[in-house]
């Protein structure tokens, strides 16, 4: 029996058991609904939940669990001789035996036959029903294949059956249970509770899970290179590792990709903060009703264009704009046609990276903006200010608290954004000042180090993480110190 | 014979009253919420340096009639007012009348005291910045130190004027939104349920300093309350759905009404 239609068993046992648990529920009340604690649907529900979720858990952890059981139930099976091989060449032909396991189910008796007593060749057999296989195979293949196979099938028909038990034992005991005074109401209650609790801690666990896997990576990494060359390193020179060298050459410094990001980060801030939070101000303050209602999601589609777009737009249409204005001011002021910004610049990055944080900037401030009081309001325009000095002198100071925050959450988008500064940053990585030359970021190394074919123990691909966890460090600072912020502006008025 | 030179000096002060000069003078006043019309052609005269306050039951259009003064309904899109109201004889919806002048000589304390997130003396000072009204600090200094006397604050914060004006009790900072307003040195000071958001003691207070007030400004008070209405007040105005039932010096509002409805409200018969 398949996975799902075990579970569709489950579903189906679940659904019987909620309306065996409603009728019971209807009939232990004796025609008087208002005897019974809760709701006849609730004890349905009870009953269902009592059905489903465990067998749906025994099911889960069955299909977690058995893989590993009758993996090294066929490990134990193959020859000495392969065993004793070790590592990676049993892990091989195990490989290889699952491979055969699941040709040899697609043969018939004849053909089975065939293999079995060796008279046709297992390559050529497997061949004809498009399973490939990589060498001829040995004979203890087809007998481990073999065990692997029944195994297999032993295993799903006792979770089959098991599953179904668990199932139907569930909803006759929960039915069991069912009388007029029980609290079916708050079990199903506390039920709700677990399930919103399981899926934020899954929301949790998965962050955990990754910063531990790029932190072991990291410090795989810092094995090889010392952690002060390469936070206080102003050489990024990876080299490349030559296949299986592990050539330790290369110079890792973060300094010239951190100067990068945050140059081109400034750059956009630069660019976004200004435009973003006029833009706020017009919708918050001054723009009528009809206005903002087209004009507000106008600018938020904006965030919905998917970066990689603003990088070709950054490298097509921004990039040769700027070279070719350059070239053409450059002429009319010295003669000289030649470009002073090149295609791929940091301005050109931080420009387009700057049309991308407007809308976040305009979206969160013009939030903050309108949270604050209208009496605020009505006080300084009833003492004679103008609208501009109203929102200079009253609106924007109480909200700057929360504008900050807002600032500092766009920021540390800008230093994570990946797409744009890859296509229009360059990827020269270097220490200068001027906004005209390309200079690249952490985002861009990142994804230089780990594209192509890599081997995963050369610090020239390792160093990626710690690259990673770098930025992570850097923009969870920058988080937790905006959401600081912005809680503490949020007590104000309440 | 008491009763009768009562009724005298009651007489003798009608006439006093009926003598002082009106400040601004509302002339078949009509306001729009949209296509919902609030106010019905409302005739209310304000005399100067008079107590006049507006009574009636919740939504009888007398916060939109005392808005309307200072131009306060501009900031909401819908609304359209209609008619004609003169201050010192200058109509305030003459276009070229500008509403940020208007609003310095007409100022406003609101329902819910709202100081500005700054200091208290910013607070003060914010009004005769904008209008530049001081030129030096020792001006304006002078200034915060007058409306804060003149609020009845200046003795409870002169020692800590840099504190932050919101760090005060709500009847202190009602006083002070009341000094912010007359630091602006207005003709009018229009108040909506100043003291609504306060508990007694503090009412007894702000009541006490309009009294203080009346000698400087005209004032224009819109309240719920009927003892408040009678305690501070020379003339009365009754509101009800959206039209001016009744307006009349407060004694004779309080104790032999004109208006059938004027008396039932009053006696808390309805609203």
């Amino acid at each position: 029996m398949s996975t799902s239609l075990i579970f569709l068993i489950v579903l189906i046992v679940g659904l019987a058991a909620y309306f065996a648990g409603r009728a019971r529920a209807t009939a232990s009340s004796n025609g008087k609904l208002s005897v019974l604690h809760s709701l006849p649907g609730y004890h349905g529900v009870y009953v269902a939940i009592w059905a489903v979720l465990p067998a749906a858990a025994v099911l889960a952890l069955w299909l977690l669990v058995s893989p590993f059981f009758v993996e090294s139930a066929v490990r134990n099976s193959l020859p000495e001789d392969v065993r004793n091989q070790g590592g990676a060449t049993t892990e091989l032909m195990l490989g290889q035996v699952m491979q055969v396991a699941s040709g040899l189910k697609l043969l018939n008796a004849e053909e089975l036959g065939a293999v079995t007593s060796g008279s046709s060749s297992l390559r050529d057999a497997l061949a004809a029903k498009g399973v490939p296989m990589a060498n001829a195979g040995e004979a203890y293949m087809v007998t481990s294949a073999q065990k692997y196979n029944t195994m297999q099938d032993a295993s799903r028909w006792m979770m089959s059956a098991v599953v179904l038990i668990i199932a139907i034992a569930g909803a006759v005991f929960a039915v069991r249970g069912i009388n007029a005074p029980f609290r079916a109401r708050n079990r199903v209650e506390r039920v709700m509770l677990g399930a919103l609790l399981l899926a934020s801690s899954i929301a949790i666990l998965t962050t955990v899970g990754i910063v531990g896997s790029m932190l072991s990576e990291a410090i795989r990494f810092f094995q090889s290179v010392s952690p002060s060359t390469f936070f206080f390193g102003t050489v990024w020179d990876p080299r490349f590792s030559a296949a299986g060298s592990g050539g330790t050459e290369g110079q890792f410094g973060l300094l010239p990709l951190l100067a990068g990001t945050l140059y081109i980060a400034f750059v956009a801030m630069l660019f976004a903060v200004p435009v973003g939070l006029f833009a706020a101000i017009y919708m918050a303050e001054y723009a009528k009703p009809a206005v903002r209602g087209i004009a507000k999601p106008l600018l938020e589609i904006l965030a919905g264009i998917p970066t990689i777009v603003y990088g070709f737009f950054a490298l097509v249409t921004v990039g040769p704009f700027l070279r070719d204005m350059s070239a053409q001011l450059n002429g009319l002021v010295t003669g000289n046609y030649v470009n002073f910004i090149q295609a791929q610049s940091v301005l050109t990055a931080g420009l387009v990276m700057g049309i991308m944080l407007i809308p976040f900037v305009s979206s969160l401030s013009d939030d903050i903006i309108t949270q604050v009081p209208r009496s605020l309001r009505d006080g300084s325009l009833g003492l004679g200010a103008t609208r501009s000095e109203t929102i200079k002198r009253v609106i924007l100071p109480a909200a700057l608290p929360g504008i900050v925050g807002a600032l500092l959450l766009t920021a540390s988008r800008a230093v994570g954004e990946t797409m744009i500064v890859v296509l229009a940053a360059g990827v020269a990585a270097r220490m200068q000042l001027n906004p005209f030359e390309a200079m690249t970021t952490v985002t861009v190394k990142i994804v230089n180090q780990l594209t192509g074919d890599l081997e995963f123990n050369s610090p020239q691909t390792l160093v990626a993480f710690a690259l990673g966890i770098t930025l992570f460090a850097i923009t969870l600072c920058l988080n937790i110190y905006a959401l600081y912020i912005v809680r503490k502006y949020r007590e104000q008025y309440e | 014979m008491n009763m009768m030179s009562e009724a005298a000096v009651e007489k003798a002060l009608d006439q006093k009253m009926n003598t002082v000069p009106f400040k601004m003078i509302g002339k078949d006043v009509s306001v729009y919420y949209g296509e919902k019309r609030a106010l019905f052609d409302v005739n209310l005269n304000v005399r100067e340096n008079t107590v006049t306050a507006l009574i009636g039951p919740s939504g009888c259009g007398k916060s939109t009639f005392l808005r309307t003064l200072n131009r306060m309904n501009d900031t909401i899109d819908s609304c359209r007012v209609t008619g004609k109201i003169t201050l010192d004889d200058g109509d305030i919806y003459d276009p070229s009348i500008d509403v940020v002048e208007l609003r310095a000589r007409v100022g406003m304390v609101f329902q819910k005291p709202n100081p500005f997130p700054k200091s208290i003396y910013e607070n003060v000072t914010y009004g005769p910045k904008i209008h530049g009204l001081a030129r030096t600090k020792a001006e304006l200094d002078q200034i915060v130190e007058s409306s804060l006397q003149k609020a009845g604050l200046w003795n409870e914060v002169k020692d800590r004027l840099h504190e932050s004006g919101t760090g005060l009790s709500g009847g202190q900072q009602q006083r002070l939104c009341i000094a912010r307003a007359v630091a602006v040195s207005p003709e009018v000071i229009l108040m909506d349920e100043p003291c609504s958001a306060l508990d007694p003691i503090a009412t007894a207070k702000v009541e006490e300093l309009i009294h203080e007030l009346r000698t400087n400004f005209t004032i224009v008070i819109v309240t719920h309350s009927m003892q408040q209405a009678a305690r501070v007040s020379q003339r009365t105005a009754m509101f009800h759905l959206g039209n001016l039932v009744e307006e009349n010096d407060t004694d004779k509002m309080f104790t032999n009404p004109d208006d059938q409805r004027t008396q039932d409200y009053i006696m808390g018969r309805f609203g």
